[in-house]
């Protein structure tokens, strides 16, 4: 029997060569005579363990990593197709890349994975293997309820929007819910732009049918029968798994004019974005989907009454939506048991920048900083000591090291001036320049304001050129108030998060780092 | 009626009764022809039934949208603060340097647009950079000549 292994096809994973592996070991195999079947999984978002290349055993999938195409030849060599050979402490067989049972790993075995509970494991464009791995239970349960019943559990669940903004998911829903329209809509908000973030991208690649699925119960409980995917243009494989998973899904019978012959119909579209960061805005993004300049909307009206061309519209993240399958199949309950205080359930959290073990690490809301960093990051990937981490985005604010034993939580974040954003922790080292990081804050700012609002438009233009006039060290003092001055404008005065919220990264790094802003201890 | 005009035209009977159309046609005609000609506008408005100044207020907003016709391959360095705590600027300098060129501008042989991102989602394999639909991770100095060697000898070629 042929032997089954494991190479991803995620794009991180393609970005250091998956693809280059995949032909070196079907060359390999062939010239060796070996009969194997290779299977394009995703990626379990042990990102610096990519190429990872699994092989499927009786005990479990045995992992080798990071493979690169020049290891190949060493690897038959060494027999790991044999890959029980390769299991337990006392096993016979050693290569520098073994790794034993994938999900031994505690990096992995250590999470709780509920909305990435497939993710890694399943060929993502096989509808077959979706079913087998619990797929559209979740669905089926809810096509046995009425509308009420369905956000009722979504609420239950305590799900809050993992976009960024922490609104309650079945709130939302309901609203959309209680409005009378001959028309109302889905929206999926896949404009994943703040720096370090990828669990969207994950997830739309990795598991494309359950974003799919929970948007289709997200139309069933309000009433919707069309649904868009605003994808950013960034993402050109996510944007050909989506798409090869609607046509799959359609031809199913799981979208169209009768799902699954429940007299109901769902129609999905993957719309793409164009490269602006406002866009992940909502009502920005419902502009732009109406074929407009991506102009944030004065509210209200809110979007679940007025949204996409004047129609009651839910508009999701990515991950609240692929997060309602689950709640679901297992019961509001069942998400709500894990997590603190008011953030209930888990947060795929995405670890980045300079840290040594870089990936997906989905967990119950509570943990703090510091584990993260270290007990899943291993420390900077220099090697140098971490000097600062930015979480949430470039809206969000720079934490210091003394503020590393925070659990994320929404509120407990919120005490501290900082925000969880969409669960991107992007870590600095010592050699990070402050300054020039809170310039950069304005300076993106200034590049994807849309321009509605004054003090976003103009406010972040003249944000970089008082840094500048601090980092060239030109009355430092002066101008350090007048940024403090400028930033309670931009907060208090702006129109959205993003001119409202560029003061975060911008204040944190001053208040945190004052050195780097020439102030002297 | 040249190649370009006669393409976009059809993409436009294509488009045209798409809810929100604008966005999906101007994709279209990028992907097919590489950018969008202004050309392209007035037609553009007439079938979308838009004013000219509409649909260039559209092109423009959108970083992704060019209005001139770029080299035959595009390398984008991501500039976001991920990319940036593993040396993303050396990237920049380095590929400015080598091409010979800012942001936005082609070489001189035609071969390579140069593009600012702000994030390709690849952070945990920072840093990252893309030519054409290809991402790149953990990128050296090193990498990005090979690369930018790579696309100098298919054009060559």
């Amino acid at each position: 029997m042929a032997k089954q292994l494991f190479i991803p096809k995620d794009s991180s994973a393609l970005s250091v060569g998956a693809d280059k592996v995949a032909l070196a070991i079907t060359l390999e195999a062939k010239k060796r005579g070996v009969d194997i079947e290779i299977i394009r999984n995703g990626s379990r978002g042990l990102y610096w363990l990519e190429t990872m290349v699994e092989v499927a055993t009786d005990k479990g999938r045995v992992a080798f990593g990071p493979v690169k195409a020049n290891d190949v030849a060493g690897l038959f060599d060494d027999d790991f197709l044999n890959a029980d050979l390769y299991i337990g402490e006392k096993c016979v067989c050693k290569n520098p890349l073994s790794l034993g049972l994938t999900e031994e790993l505690p990096y992995l075995k250590n999470q709780q994975r509920l909305t990435f509970a497939r993710v890694g494991i399943t060929d993502p464009t096989s509808l077959a293997d979706y079913l087998t791995h619990d797929g559209y239970k979740g669905l089926g349960n809810a096509l046995k309820m009425t509308g009420v019943e369905i956000v009722k559990v979504v609420t239950d669940s305590g799900l809050r929007g993992r976009g960024g903004a922490a609104f309650p998911t079945g709130v939302k829903w309901n609203t959309v819910l209680g409005c009378e329209s001959s028309q109302k809509y889905v929206v999926c908000n896949a404009d994943e732009g703040d720096s370090g973030t990828f669990s969207d991208r994950m997830i739309m690649e990795n598991d494309p049918f359950v974003l799919i699925e929970g948007m289709t119960i997200a139309a069933v409980a309000v009433g919707a029968t069309q649904g868009y995917i605003y994808l950013r243009s960034e993402y050109p494989h996510a944007l050909g798994a989506l798409n090869s998973a609607i046509e799959v899904a359609k031809s199913a019978g799981y979208l169209g004019d009768n799902i699954l012959n429940s007299g109901k119909a769902f129609h999905l579209e993957v719309r793409r974005a164009a490269g602006a960061y406002v866009c992940g805005e909502e009502t920005s993004m419902l502009e732009s989907l109406e074929g407009k300049r991506g102009l944030v909307r004065f509210k209200p009206p809110l979007p679940a009454i007025e949204g996409l061309f004047g129609k009651p519209t839910v508009v999701n993240n990515v991950i609240s939506l692929a997060t309602v399958p689950i709640i679901l199949d297992k019961g509001a309950q069942y998400y709500a048991d894990f997590g603190m205080g008011r953030s209930r359930g888990t947060l795929p959290i995405q670890l980045a920048g300079n840290v040594k073990h870089g990936g997906l690490v989905e967990l119950a809301f509570g943990i703090t900083l510091r584990e993260l960093l270290y007990d899943y990051g291993g420390g900077s990937a220099t090697g140098k000591p971490i000097r600062a981490v930015q979480v949430g985005g470039p809206l969000g604010a720079f934490l210091p090291e003394s503020q590393f034993d925070t659990p994320l939580d929404y509120e407990e974040f919120s005490k501290i001036w900082a925000v969880l954003g969409h669960g991107g922790i992007v870590a600095f080292d010592d050699t990070v320049d402050m300054a020039k990081m809170a310039r950069y804050a304005f300076e993106f700012c200034a590049i994807e304001s849309c321009g509605k609002c004054t003090p976003c438009r103009i406010g972040a233009t003249r944000g970089v050129e008082v840094i500048d006039k601090i980092i060239s060290g030109t009355d430092t003092a002066k101008n350090l108030k007048l940024v403090r001055d400028l930033s309670d404008t931009m907060l208090n005065g702006s129109l959205c998060a993003l001119g409202g919220m560029t003061p975060y990264p911008v204040l944190s790094a001053m208040n945190h780092f004052p050195e780097d802003f020439g102030v002297k201890q | 009626m040249e190649a370009s005009a006669l393409k976009i035209e059809s993409l436009i009977s294509e488009h045209q009764h798409l809810p929100g159309a604008l966005l999906p046609l101007l994709h279209a005609i990028q992907d097919n022809i590489g950018y969008v000609p202004e050309s392209a506008y007035s037609n553009i408005a007439k079938a979308l039934n838009l004013s000219v100044a509409e649909v260039h207020g559209v092109v423009t907003f959108y970083h992704h949208f060019r209005t001139h016709k770029p080299g035959r391959h595009i390398l984008q360095i991501c500039r976001a603060e991920s990319c940036q705590s593993m040396g993303s600027e050396a990237l920049e300098a380095h590929a400015k340097n080598c091409l010979n060129i800012d942001y936005h501008q082609t070489t001189t042989d035609d071969t390579i647009t140069l593009v600012p991102v702000y994030c390709l989602g690849n952070c945990a394999l920072s840093p990252a950079v893309m030519l054409d639909e290809e991402v790149y991770g953990r990128v050296t100095l090193t990498d990005l000549d090979a690369l930018i060697e790579d696309v100098k000898i298919k054009v060559a070629a």
